[in-house]
């Protein structure tokens, strides 16, 4: 029996790889010196997906990801490791969401998707590290979720069974389907890309990026449909205006400050025998040890 | 009426420190809101946990005492405080950043519409200014804390919402008895007023626990290694050193990542937060992600041979020096004085 799944992905900035020219002097983040990237756990979600679709006939991997234009690049990436297709949710009115408005704005899309079995989240994503988006979606849904997953054992006859990773311990677990599942890092990693796949679908691209091609660029998409990136804005979608982007995003941030730390006064001292000597009396002078 | 609740967890039986944290938290904001804390436990064979909690300065402790609530699953959970903080309306909820609080404190928020913020470090009181739309916000949640993988700390209000919900790591606050002799008063959940079959769907199969096996967060003194320590191998002198001083061996996440030590020994932002009264820290560099989970420790002696190691500027005493030839020496030195 073949499962429809849906891999929830998202594009962020390289936070793991902060250079220095990272902050900007006036203290705010300079995002165009960090590099866009598939955030790591969802490429977790990704492979738990590609290997019941491994496991399972017919099943068929989906990718959704709300973003700008450029996350496009998350589909292609899904499609060149195995995903059959995806969705890039992209509208001015989805900018400045927070976890909140980003779940409802995926919901709303997962309800036009409409047919699924399971949905597939990374735990958290590494810009903001809050692990919410899973949990809110599913809640969203109406569906039960299963968080911190690292295996999923089995998916058959509308259950599926768990090895879920607590902070001491395991734990095996059976929910209905479809659920909302979120996958750890310590999951295995994902499989790199298929030569084959990423011949089949280098040239895959979404309505505005084809728009904004070069002259001579040869759209096969009539012939080779899924050369098309699906593209969804806020009118493809069934949306509450009030519940997106930054007016449907309860959270606000009211102050950022880079961090800056004072220097303490400090003793230096090198590794000679006397200067260690001297140390270690004076803290036991001062019942700092001992 | 409008009061801060502290979701509650148990672990192995016992209120888990976290939330005795957040408790002594929850009561100081209390206090400078005049308003009234209260704790929200949930789970099974509960009797008796008030007494846990009072001292912690609780002025009601909500019980829900079921089979159903434990092993613990989201749904049961987030339904009885779905419908309990609907009734309660509570201004301020809090949670553990746990596997638990980070499963059921996005799923609640969800429900009731309102904000979450993950993982704080800090929890005030203050106002804002909304200068758009002229209207001044008295007495929000300040909720402070890292992003954008520590590189900046961000303070977080909900303006609108209730309640304005936090999580918070072990270790971030600090847990302090408020008055061993403060007693509120329980009121006991009628679970099956609020949970259905139809959220009893996920079934815990089988639960295997693993007992903790360092304590570095109750240690005082914290012998620490970095990547600069080379090897799991050299990472063996930081264990003779904290063995004579009476100490436990912390690691940063590179010396994590790096095979020296388990994670369960990681200090900083994704591991524990320490602040013993001695923090000894052997090659490593003091990245912000680092140092944000040991910067308050009262005296910090750090071991580096980069005199511009950025762990300097929060040492009281810098040794310049490699560490192989200087933890031996500080070993060697206690050993003697000691005697
Ligand atoms: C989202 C996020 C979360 C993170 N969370 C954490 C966290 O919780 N905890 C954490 O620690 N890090 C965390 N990090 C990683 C952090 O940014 C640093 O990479 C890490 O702390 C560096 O570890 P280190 O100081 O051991 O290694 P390095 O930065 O490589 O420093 C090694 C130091 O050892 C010194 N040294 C080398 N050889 C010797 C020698 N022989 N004798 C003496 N000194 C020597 C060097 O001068 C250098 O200062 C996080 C990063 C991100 C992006
Ligand atoms: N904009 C987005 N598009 C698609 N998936 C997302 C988006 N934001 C978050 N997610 C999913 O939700 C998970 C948790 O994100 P977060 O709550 O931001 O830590 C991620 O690992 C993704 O699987």
């Amino acid at each position: 029996m073949g499962l429809k799944i849906i891999v929830l992905a998202k594009q962020v900035p390289d936070t793991r790889n902060v250079g220095k020219d990272a902050m900007k002097a006036d203290g705010t983040v300079n995002r165009a010196a960090l590099a866009a990237i598939f955030n790591p756990e969802d490429l977790n979600a990704l492979e738990q997906a590609l290997r019941l679709k491994d496991k399972y006939k017919g099943t068929t991997v989906t990718l959704l990801t709300m973003g700008p234009g450029r996350a496009a690049d998350i589909i292609r990436e899904g499609l060149f490791r195995g995903a059959d297709d995806g969705y890039l949710l992209s509208d001015r009115a989805f900018a400045g969401s927070d976890t909140l408005a980003t779940s409802y704005t995926l919901s709303c899309a997962i309800k036009k998707i409409k047919d699924f079995d399971l949905i597939i989240a990374g735990r958290q994503a590494i810009d903001g590290d809050t692990a919410q988006v899973g949990p809110q979606v599913a809640e969203k849904l109406n569906l039960p979720q299963v968080t911190y997953v690292e295996e999923v054992l089995k998916a058959e006859k509308g259950k599926i069974t768990i090895k879920r990773r607590l902070e001491r311990g395991v734990e095996t677990v059976e929910a209905p389907l479809p659920s909302v599942i979120t996958v750890n890092s310590s999951a295995p990693s994902c499989r790199p890309r298929a030569a084959k796949l990423l011949m089949k679908y280098k040239h895959a691209r979404t309505m505005s990026e084809r728009q904004s091609q070069a002259e001579d660029y040869i759209d096969l998409s009539a012939d080779r449909p899924y050369l098309n990136i699906q593209e969804w804005s806020v009118n493809d979608v069934e949306t509450d205006a009030q519940w997106l982007g930054l007016t449907g995003s309860p959270t606000k941030v009211k102050t950022i400050e880079n961090v800056v730390f004072q220097a303490k006064e400090s003793k230096i001292l090198t590794a000679s025998d006397k200067e260690i000597d001297e140390l270690v009396k004076e803290l036991m002078l001062n019942h700092t040890i001992g | 009426m409008n009061n801060i609740f502290v979701i509650c967890e148990m672990d192995e039986g016992k209120v888990a420190d976290v939330s005795l944290e957040l408790l002594t938290k929850g009561r100081s904001l209390a206090n400078t809101l005049k308003c009234q804390l209260e704790a929200l436990v949930l789970g099974h064979k509960l009797t008796g946990v008030e007494k846990e909690i009072f001292p912690y300065g609780a002025d009601v402790v909500h019980i829900g005492d079921d089979a159903c609530l434990a092993p613990y699953t989201t749904l049961p959970h987030a339904a009885v405080i779905n419908g309990l903080f609907k009734v309660e309306k509570p201004q301020i909820g809090l949670l553990g950043a746990t596997t638990m609080g980070r499963d059921l404190g996005p799923r609640v928020s969800s429900a009731l519409y309102s904000g979450l913020t993950a993982d704080c470090t800090a929890l005030e009181i203050g106002d804002h200014e909304d200068k758009k739309a002229k209207k001044v916000y008295k007495d929000l949640l300040y909720q402070i804390r890292p992003a954008f993988g520590g590189n900046i700390v961000a303070t977080i209000i909900n303006p609108d919402c209730r309640p304005q919900m936090a999580t918070v790591r072990e270790g971030v606050m600090k847990k302090e008895i408020y008055s061993a002799s403060h007693k509120g008063v329980v009121k006991k959940i009628d679970v099956g007023q609020f949970v259905k079959p139809e959220h009893l769907v996920v079934k815990v199969i089988e639960r295997h626990m693993e007992k903790s096996r360092v304590n570095i967060k109750n240690s005082s003194i914290i012998v620490s290694g970095g990547y600069g320590m080379g090897s799991k191998e050299n990472f063996q002198v930081l264990y003779e050193l904290a063995e004579v001083l009476g100490a436990e061996v912390g690691a940063s996440r590179a010396a994590v990542d790096a095979g020296y030590a388990d994670h369960d020994r990681q200090v900083g932002q994704t591991g524990i937060t320490v602040r013993p009264k001695l923090y000894i820290a052997c090659g490593i560099s003091g990245q912000i992600q680092h140092t944000a989970g040991m910067e308050e420790s009262a005296m910090v002696i750090a071991i580096n041979n980069d005199p511009m190691a950025p762990i300097n500027k929060m040492a009281d005493y810098v040794i310049t020096g490699d560490v192989m030839e200087t933890i031996p020496k500080l070993i060697k030195f206690y050993k003697k004085n000691s005697k």
